[in-house]
């Protein structure tokens, strides 16, 4: 015990002299890298809350004056951005919702149950991990159209649903959950579907909770596929919307910096509230970056 | 079959739904994507076999005096560049917010991800705005130092540069986390062994800390590549027009032909092109795991 206690201060004692200067050198560099890593996000904000018409001036605005001129150009002006959120906010609720849910169920099919035919079933499902969507874009596309698809929002959400990472999380999970609760539920006469749905999912919730986060940051920030799935303007998801802003207002780029920004907050914000669970969900390999 | 309808039916109702998007979704284009590629694919006709088969794939590198090639040129290109980048920075920022105490850590690695939870689209227009020729913060940069502004992304020399700059001063923030976890569950006991043995602090993380994160450098390493193999959002908001072909990657080539000349055939050859690079790393990432997993 004594020896545990004296030896950090023993250590301190001797490495303190030449420690100094790395430390404020170490922090230097974290500063600065932290500055490079958050300004050019900064600088789109102190642009949005600074009123700018026309082309912004030479000399940029680093301290922004707090008002809020742009946004209500942009709310004004641009028949459709509230649209644009609120097309985000339906496809991010509708495939967060499906993800939660059904992932969860087959993710507790795989991890728990036995039946013919799962250890192929889930290598199939498995092995599609790697495949991006960019390989598939063009069948994807055609299939969506024969649908009907295309230009609606369904066109966004369904093939939102079909990617499988979360089944595989899912299952992950799952499978290290004890099975006596559920045995038990069994033998007191419970039915499948209340075991699944009165002990697993309850169970589930801190996975769950990261699988929502993800599948919510991923869909609101979503880009190619929407770009391909939506035409007109009225029916585009907040980002593809964003990026057309620069050819609708071509000259007034308070607007398009107000644009820009208000698309960001809310991910923003979000991160803030619920940090904990993004570092925890970078770490079960849920969210790039 | 009613007894196996009783004993496995629930299983596959619970599989059903996810089992249903997944087929149409995913693994019907999956399979289409191999077919098209040797169609010709028209949406009013479908797809009609073509002659030599090959044809798609003859196309994709040779049309347009071989952009295709010069983008595949431009991917690797910007691969090496940002994956050197992001793990060698993402190494050193963890290695150095690894001893602070455990706020600043927090401090320090939400302010790194802060930027990774919005659109790559978005921080591609920030990245826009900062290379503007006319109103840039880089140009002002310049200005101050008395220096000549520089038109970042719009001459073709130096486009990409200014693109693949903007991915390396993006903070990897997923390596800094993963890297970071990796760090912290590394038994004390070792450095201090280390130490006692009169090991200095650089020769402790070169010697200790660097061969038990080789795991995760392998898989950051593998996600990384596959991410800027892909890379499409940054590119095309920062430099739209292509600037003559010199921005020109993979992922851009696949849209210009199937969204804008609907050449769903060459598009799809050059999906696979594509796939088989993803493919390629995968396979080395499983080899290098199965033969180095012991450290």
């Amino acid at each position: 015990m004594e020896q545990i206690a004296t030896r950090p201060a023993l250590t301190q004692q001797r490495l303190a002299p030449r420690i100094s200067w790395g430390k404020i050198g170490v922090t230097l560099v974290l500063i600065i890298t932290a500055v490079i890593a958050l300004f050019p996000m900064y600088w789109l904000f102190a642009n949005a809350f600074t009123p700018i018409r026309g082309t912004p001036p030479l000399t940029p605005i680093l301290v922004p004056s707090f008002q809020l001129d742009n946004f209500e150009r942009l709310l004004g002006g641009t028949k459709f951005y509230l649209n644009w959120m609120l097309n985000s906010l339906i496809v991010c609720l509708a495939v967060t919702a499906w993800h939660v849910i059904f992932d969860t169920m087959a993710g507790y099919a795989f991890a728990k149950r036995r039946f013919p035919g799962r250890t192929a079933l889930f290598w199939l499902i498995l092995s599609t991990l790697m495949i991006p969507i960019h390989v598939t874009l063009i069948p994807l596309y055609i299939i969506t159209r024969n649908l009907g698809l295309i230009d609606s929002l369904m066109g966004v959400i369904l093939p939102g649903t079909a990617t499988v990472f979360g089944i595989f999380l899912m299952r992950q999970y799952i499978q290290t959950l004890p099975s006596e609760l559920e045995e038990a539920a069994r033998m007191d006469g419970c039915g499948e579907f209340r075991v699944f749905w009165s002990i697993i999912l309850p169970l589930c919730k801190p996975a769950i909770a990261a699988l929502a986060i993800f599948t919510f940051v991923r869909f609101w920030n979503d880009f190619l596929w929407p770009l391909i799935a939506l035409n007109k303007p009225q029916n585009y998801t907040l980002t593809v919307g964003v990026a057309n802003l620069q050819g609708e207002f071509m000259t007034d780029w308070g607007v398009i910096f107000a644009g820009a920004a208000l698309a960001a907050l809310p991910m923003i914000a979000f991160f803030l509230a619920f940090q904990k669970y993004f570092l925890e969900g970078v770490r079960m390999g849920a969210i790039k970056g | 079959m009613r007894q196996f309808i009783r004993r496995h039916g629930w299983s596959y109702v619970f599989i059903a739904p996810s089992l249903l998007t997944f087929t149409i979704f995913t693994l019907v284009p999956v399979a289409w994507a191999v077919i098209i590629s040797f169609q010709k694919y028209s949406l009013v006709r479908g797809g009609q076999w073509i002659d030599p088969i090959y044809k798609n794939f003859v196309t994709a590198f040779t049309q347009f005096s071989g952009v295709f090639v010069s983008a595949i040129g431009n991917t690797l290109l910007y691969a090496a560049i940002t994956v050197t980048a992001n793990i060698f920075i993402g190494l050193i920022l963890a290695s150095l917010i690894q001893p602070l105490s455990n706020r600043l850590r927090t401090f320090f690695r939400a302010a790194y991800y802060l930027p990774a939870v919005t659109s790559a689209l978005i921080i591609g227009l920030t990245w826009a705005y900062i290379f503007n020729a006319q109103w840039g913060f880089a140009n002002y940069i310049l200005r101050w130092f008395g220096m000549e502004p520089v038109r970042w992304l719009s001459d073709p020399d130096i486009a990409l540069g200014s693109v693949t700059l903007s991915a390396v001063l993006t903070i990897p923030a997923t390596a800094v986390v993963l890297f970071s976890a990796a760090m912290g569950s590394i038994p004390p006991d070792y450095y201090e062994a280390a130490e006692l043995d009169g090991a200095g602090p650089v020769r402790r993380w070169w010697h200790i800390t660097v061969p038990l994160i080789k795991s995760t450098t392998l898989y950051l390493v593998v996600i990384y590549t596959i991410a800027s193999f892909e890379v499409f959002e940054r590119i095309y908001i920062m430099v739209p027009s292509g600037v003559g072909n010199s921005t020109q990657t993979i992922v851009t080539q696949i849209y210009n032909n199937g969204f804008k000349d609907l050449n769903f055939g060459v598009a799809s050859a050059q999906a696979l092109v594509l796939f088989a690079m993803i493919a390629l790393v995968a396979v080395v990432q499983f080899r290098v795991l199965r033969s180095d997993v012991e450290y």
